[in-house]
């Protein structure tokens, strides 16, 4: 018995110290940002300061146009993510259903795919259509992202749900939409949460697609950051204030959704870009 | 497409067994597929959209690709058909190999040191101890939290003069170190971030395959006194190699494609010294507006992708007939 309670400690402190990189770097981020630029120069530094720069947060949202890039961002993960949830789910059940294992392949492909080689093309494209200076652009490219991660994760829920409730549905004279919409999709509601937390995670993190396509006016949150970063010299506090700001929502919704995350993640193994 | 269907569609109908079907699959698809008179649920027109959206988003970029790299093209300059000459240019492109190298000596780095403590993280979060659940989910979240904000705060650690990574040396006696900031260290240092970033995708994908470990034999075991170490490298080792090769094939390719974080910290530099393949790229196409020339990269660097992830494939199918063998 007390062997145990020492291998648990033992254990918790191992954790613990695997853990530490992670809680040093988010509390020295959050340090960062509350401290004014004194502090932020001071050696050695100051974990804790004796006053707190909220000012950094207001300064962040006055100067910076961040309103309206952070209504860019929801925009374009939005959209990018309702539209991968509307073709990527039936997809997911009409593949997992065909057994057509091979567009599994497709898939990895489109994983090992740098964003990079979608983005010449489809950067010329978009120029030609006329569509450059509006969030559409984005909105298509983040599509890249989000439908093969909707896809992948819906394949998996539908392969474990029970065929026996649609058999018996088609029997009865149900249309295969029917089957789908009133006997798949109700089950399959975990699913979908999951898929659309990784596609709203992954959209919202996405940075190589708006660093190219992105105008002054389009810019989403994490090419704002950057672009803080390049013309701004080095003025910490709001740099940080900014940086903590733009990966809050995803932070948040990984604390609560951890357990979605978790299995989405381990069962289909995907991360976008 | 419409090829595939009827085999696909008899696959289905054998499975299931289904007899009604008012939705339009035609009669003599199903027995063509099957050779039995049955009807199967038609599960095509829910793929189709799916398959347009990605014919749209990925294929056709592909096709484009590849006609642009045999193209001489810079942007606002006229086109003209250059052949193989791209292709001719990037052999003897000594930036190019130099990028090669420092995407390949990135790459493994960033594969082997996520591997390595990635299992040892999910070997310990295997266990039950208190507040197991919350440090997990503290030890997740680096690799949700959005790459360029990290790489933000990274660089400003990193600072030669302010950064507190140089004070946490100082307290045990290492001397200041430059970090991104000299050509030498540059590499190692983005590797430590990608590391801290991507260890918990290899702790998550690894903690599924112990999730997936039987108990018995390891009772055996004790029995027979096998220590610790013996039961990790005979017992628990074996059983979770399919998920370490998928960790590793995973990570390979993301290393590979890394690009967020060396673009927000160095964007290639000091000099070249940290610039992959992925960031030549990007300046090619879009600083010098290169076109033709990043298309035949582009095409290029796929083709690497693909090798390393094919050779991989190759060595997890080849160790998995080993263990058949010894059986």
């Amino acid at each position: 018995m007390n062997s145990r309670l020492l291998n648990q400690i033992g254990l918790f402190f191992a954790a613990l110290v695997i853990v530490s990189p992670a809680i040093l770097f988010f509390l020295w981020m959050i340090s960062l940002s509350l401290k004014f630029e004194i502090d932020n120069g001071a050696y050695p530094p100051i974990l804790i300061p004796e006053r707190f720069a909220w000012s950094n947060y207001v300064k962040v949202f006055e100067e910076n146009n961040f309103l309206l890039y952070l209504w860019n961002s929801v925009l374009v993960t939005g959209t990018a993510t309702l539209l991968a949830l509307l073709i990527g789910v039936p997809a997911g059940y009409g593949i997992a259903r065909l057994k057509a294992e091979k567009s599994a392949v497709v898939i990895m492909i489109a994983r090992m795919t740098p964003g990079l080689s979608y983005l010449i093309p489809l950067f010329l494209l978009f120029q030609w259509i006329g569509i450059l200076g509006t969030l559409w652009p984005q909105i298509i490219i983040h599509l890249v992202v989000t439908v093969p991660i909707v896809v992948w994760v819906m394949i998996g829920y539908f392969e474990t749900t029970p065929m026996e409730l649609e058999e018996a549905a088609n029997i009865d004279g149900a249309s295969s939409w029917q089957v789908f919409r009133l006997v798949a999709l109700p089950i399959a509601k975990p699913g979908i949460v999951v898929a659309f937390i990784l596609s709203v995670i992954f959209s919202w993190n996405n940075f190589v697609f708006g660093v190219v396509l992105a105008s002054r006016e389009t810019r989403t949150l994490p090419v704002a950051v950057y672009n803080m970063l390049s013309y701004e010299q080095v003025s910490w506090g709001p740099l940080a204030a900014a940086a903590l700001v733009v990966t809050l929502p995803v932070l948040v919704l990984t604390m609560f959704a951890q357990k979605q995350i978790v299995a989405g993640l381990t069962a289909g193994a995907v991360k976008g870009g | 497409m419409s090829a595939i269907a009827p085999e696909r569609t008899g696959v289905t109908s054998d499975r299931t067994g289904v007899t009604t079907d008012r939705t339009g699959v035609t009669t003599e698809q199903a027995i063509e597929g099957s050779q039995t008179i049955r009807l199967a649920p038609n599960y095509w027109p829910f793929v189709v959209p799916a398959l347009v959206v990605v014919g749209a988003v990925i294929v056709f970029p592909w096709a484009f690709t590849l006609w642009m790299s045999v193209n001489r093209w810079t942007l606002g300059q006229s086109r003209s058909f250059a052949g193989m000459e791209n292709y001719l240019r990037l052999a003897s492109d000594p930036r190019f190999w130099e990028s090669l190298v420092h995407t390949l000596t990135y790459t493994s780095l960033s594969v082997a040191a996520p591997m390595f403590f990635g299992t040892v993280a999910a070997l310990i979060f295997d266990a039950r101890f208190p507040l197991r659940g919350l440090l997990r989910g503290v030890f997740v979240m680096p690799m949700m939290a959005t790459p360029v904000a990290v790489a933000l705060v990274w660089t400003m650690m990193f600072h030669p003069q302010l950064g507190v990574l140089n004070y946490l040396l100082s307290l045990v006696g290492i001397p200041a170190q430059e970090w991104i900031f000299n050509a030498r260290t540059v590499i190692p240092s983005l590797v430590a971030v990608e590391t801290w970033q991507w260890t918990p995708l290899v702790m998550l994908i690894v903690l599924g395959g112990l999730a997936s470990v039987p108990r018995e034999p390891f009772e055996s075991a004790e029995i027979d006194g096998a220590n610790a170490w013996q039961q990790f490298r005979y017992l628990t080792l074996p059983m979770i190699a399919p998920f370490l090769m998928i960790a590793l094939i995973i990570r390979t390719i993301d290393a590979l494609k890394s690009f967020d974080i060396i673009f927000a910290m160095t964007q290639g530099g000091p000099g070249t010294a940290s610039e992959t393949i992925n960031i030549y790229l990007y300046n090619t196409a879009f600083s010098y507006y290169d076109i033709g020339y990043g298309s035949a990269m582009a095409v290029v660097f796929f083709i690497v992708i693909v090798a390393l992830s094919f050779i991989l494939l190759m060595l997890r199918q080849r160790s998995q007939w080993i263990d058949a063998e010894g059986k």
